[in-house]
């Protein structure tokens, strides 16, 4: 079975390629020639990956930034990986349970996940179901300062049955546990047990795993090395060093770049500002990768000047977005209807497109008996169309959007004041508890890369009535509460993709916030550089560093 | 002496104590805290914020967090980083090297060049190179560091190709050409600033010396020109050069908050910014400390070896 398997990261790496170059997102010629057409017999070369933060957590399973995800995807594995097009493969286990190969249960709670057989630690240890029995309750460990919790709480008894196959119990039935496992890196259980606090433990600064890379140093503030793992199970690694270096300035992290000092531009990427002079670069492949989060006009639905769809409608006909990405965000981020990232697998592409038309909006608002009052400004049963509008202050192309918003809707009749608050306010209670009017906003609906959102959208969530999460729109929906309550019980992606297209309907047409663009990196890279796949499923570039190789 | 060195031991304690009260509350009152950078984390629950807040300790009221750090320093305990989880002191041994390496360079090429620029300038008064010096110090002085880095690495990086954009040394090469090499270019601008201080200061204690009695009487008595400015007026203009110098030590250590920003140096000044970024408190608190105390040794460093040079002085 394992033999087999061997094959899959060439196997997949190609398909993801075609499908992506079909998606015009990078296509395979860009990298010079078809890609993966002559992998080095043995790791050679060193690609040296540019990073604007520090990556400094190396235990997977501690709390940590975006950053650090590059380190954790080389050094360790997880039992599955999700591909560029959001299809969870197996990685450390064999298959991907499913209620139908019998890995869960058909109510959902009883899960079995049979593991490889041929895998070793860098240490040279072999791999077994005891280190993932140990590594799950590690992150349940309440004196151990673990990242997300959220599913992992929900496990019961987890058995080893034998050193191939692990079985738990979850006390509900959750489908988002299987994209949340592959985001959980297995760490050895023979290094981190001996631990009296894992917290300090020296295996934090000198990480163990199975991956692709094995740790070789760090040098703190500066950079870190990792070397090609000979007896990786997978296919790979083909580059014998990955090296992730710390550059703060952004200016100087492109200079570097431009210079050839960095090989590929990591996050957070190249700044937009610099888009159309890296494209214009000689030998760099400079492409526009999509990330998960998406900016929108954020409204509080409890406010009297929003509870009326007509008014939520009018204000979104009149954003011009096209000028806003052309003129102000350098023709970076891609316009989009949806909260859902367009790179997953439960993207909606048939929702309306928005269409810029002041005209439009200001018959939506006649005809819904918003009435111009004084000074101009619409009215209807004692309501002033006029509100306030937030996001963090220094940020200067937000503030400039703001300004261009507010002219549109005064030509409304619309008023729009300005009041922009530092970040640590803005996202504090101010945020968290709905009481903003409006706010402009940039973030990201899925946990790891399930299309789950109950967090976000259900009515249970909304903290300013008592809820927990963050519906900070109050948004409040009974058909997307049960279709959602529905979509975390399903397992089958086809059924749960029916599920979450309606509720992507249902949210579009209601606007709880008015969706404007789904953000972009500049992902820049040297030519020459062979088997780089963008994937927006994960939240880094290096996601799959054992495919990278130089062309010879 | 001894007087003296336990009067200033116990002013120095003093000292510590309100400035770690100070930076301790400060810390603590700017809004966010370590854990508000999780707070946009989809996959992070409140719950899971909670958790870490109880883990970390920062749940407890401010006056026992503080006491509890201060107690734990009393023994030596200087806390371990929220950010990667290495005590303290070990982060701050990590990049100390650095910042020595290139605050050492360019302290001493500030000292050299500023001295001899002040002097000049002082017996070469008004003319064509004191004016020149005069507005370069200007300049230098207020034009912001990292406008001289970034226009550097433009000009000598990417126009002429003569030095590296930045970085400590190349990865993989690390000999000794190559450090210098990676040297030049931050150490040069981040001296302009030092020289320029330093000559301004060097040229006032000159004039100031020029103008003695002594000077005077060396002239009626014949010496030559060259002989009293070696011999009697640098030696007087370099006295309050050592307080100033006692004052820099302190930045030879703590590093170069901008500069080692732009440059892509990994030292005290940056580990200082990424530190007060993720509100490390343990690491801005342990830095904190560790500049307060260079600045008490600086200074106790510079009374003493005034004390020692100038006959005149007298401690106690």
């Amino acid at each position: 079975m394992s033999k087999i398997l061997t094959s899959y990261s060439r196997r997949d790496a190609l398909r993801m390629v075609a499908v992506g170059g079909a998606a015009g997102l990078i296509a395979p010629n860009l990298l010079g020639k078809p890609a993966f057409a002559r992998t080095p017999s043995k790791p050679s070369g060193r690609v040296i990956v540019g990073l604007g933060q520090e990556p400094t957590v190396f235990n997977p399973l501690m709390v940590h930034i975006e950053v650090d995800d590059g380190v954790h995807f080389s050094v360790f594995d997880a039992l599955f990986r999700i591909d560029p097009q959001g299809v969870i493969q197996p990685n450390l286990a064999v298959e991907v349970p499913n209620q139908k190969n019998g890995g869960i249960s058909e109510d959902g709670l009883k899960w079995r996940i049979r593991l490889r057989d041929d895998v070793r630690w860098h240490d040279g240890k072999p791999f077994s179901a005891e280190d993932v029995k140990f590594t799950l309750e590690l992150i349940m460990n309440p004196n151990f300062r673990s990242w997300r919790t959220a599913g992992h709480a929900l496990v019961r008894d987890i058995t080893v049955v034998s050193p191939t196959e692990i079985s738990w119990r979850m006390e509900e039935a959750f489908a988002p546990y299987l994209s949340f496992l592959t985001e959980t890196f297995i760490v050895p259980k023979h290094i981190l047990e001996k631990e009296a606090n894992p917290n300090n433990a020296a295996f934090n600064q000198a990480p163990v795993g199975t991956g692709p890379f094995k740790w070789d140093k760090r040098v703190a503030g500066d950079h870190l090395e990792l070397v090609a793992n000979l007896e990786y199970f997978g296919e790979g690694p083909h580059i014998e060093r990955l090296v992730f270096k710390y550059i703060p300035d952004l200016t100087v992290l492109y200079t570097q770049f431009k210079s050839g000092d960095v090989d590929l531009v990591g996050q957070p990427y190249i700044t937009p500002d610099h888009y159309a002079e890296a494209k214009a670069l000689p030998n760099r492949v400079v492409t526009l990768l999509p990330r998960t989060s998406f900016e929108s006009f954020y409204l509080n639905l409890e406010r009297p000047q929003f509870k009326e769809l007509a008014v939520r409608e009018a204000l979104y006909a009149a954003i011009d977005k096209e000028a806003i990405i052309q003129g102000l965000y350098y023709g970076v981020p891609t316009p989009t209807e949806t909260f859902m990232p367009r790179q997953s697998l439960y993207f909606n592409p048939n929702l309306p497109l928005h269409q810029f038309d002041v005209n439009r909006a200001r018959k939506i608002l006649d005809q819904a008996g918003w009435a111009p009052g004084a000074g101009g400004i619409r009215a209807k049963n004692g309501v002033r169309l006029s509100f306030t509008n937030s996001t963090t202050s220094g940020d200067p192309l937000r503030e400039q959007v703001q300004q261009f918003l507010q002219q549109t809707f005064a030509q409304l009749g619309v008023e729009m004041k300005i009041s922009n608050l530092p970040a640590a306010v803005m996202w504090g209670e101010f945020w968290q508890q709905s009481k903003f009017d409006s706010v402009i906003v940039g973030s990201t609906y899925l946990i790891g890369a399930d299309p789950d959102v109950t967090n976000r959208l259900h009515s249970r969530s909304i903290a300013a009535q008592g809820g927990r999460g963050s519906n900070n729109a109050q948004y409040a929906n009974p058909e997307v509460d049960a279709l959602l309550d529905k979509g975390a019980r399903t397992f089958d992606p086809e059924a749960r993709r029916a599920i979450y297209h309606r509720v992507q309907e249902l949210v579009r047409r209601d606007l709880p916030f008015l969706p404007l663009y789904q953000s972009n990196a500049v992902e820049g890279l040297k030519k020459g550089i062979n088997g780089f796949v963008p994937n927006g499923n994960t939240r880094t570039e290096s996601w799959n560093a054992l495919a990278w190789y130089w062309a010879s | 002496m001894s007087a003296f060195l336990l009067n200033r031991f116990s002013q120095s304690i003093v000292l510590l104590v309100i400035v770690s009260i100070i930076g301790f509350t400060v810390l603590n009152f700017m809004p966010g805290g370590p854990l508000a950078q999780f707070g946009l984390d989809p996959g992070m629950t409140q719950k899971d914020i909670a958790r870490l807040a109880e883990q970390l300790g920062l749940n407890r009221p401010l006056w026992l967090q503080y006491l509890d750090w201060a107690w734990r320093l009393i023994q030596g305990d200087w806390g371990h980083s929220f950010r990667d989880g290495s005590s303290v002191l070990a982060v701050i041994g990590r990049h100390l090297l650095a910042t020595l390496l290139l605050m050492g360079t360019s302290t001493a090429l500030a000292i050299a060049v500023g001295t001899w620029i002040g002097i000049r300038g002082a017996t070469h008064r008004y003319s064509l190179f004191d004016y020149c010096a005069t507005i370069c110090a200007m300049v230098a002085l207020s034009v912001p560091t990292f406008w001289f880095g970034l226009i550097g690495i433009y000009i000598f990086t990417l126009k002429l190709g003569w030095v590296p954009a930045g970085n400590m040394y190349t990865i993989g090469d690390g000999s000794v050409m190559d450090y210098l090499h990676h040297l030049i270019l931050p150490s040069l601008v981040l001296s302009l600033v030092h020289v320029a201080i330093w000559s301004r200061y060097m040229r006032t204690a000159t004039l100031d010396a020029l103008s003695q009695d002594f000077v005077k009487t060396a002239r009626a008595k014949g010496v030559s020109e060259r002989r009293i400015l070696l011999k009697h007026v640098v030696g007087n203009a370099l006295l309050p050069m050592i307080t100033l110098a006692g004052m820099q030590l302190p930045s030879i250590l703590t590093g170069a908050l901008v500069t080692e920003t732009v440059f892509t140096w990994p030292g005290m000044g940056r580990l200082f910014l990424d530190s007060l970024g993720y509100s490390d408190y343990p690491v801005v608190m342990g830095l904190l400390i560790f500049s307060a105390i260079l600045v008490v040794l600086g200074n106790l460093i510079a009374d003493i070896v005034i004390a020692i040079v100038d006959p005149r002085i007298r401690l106690g």
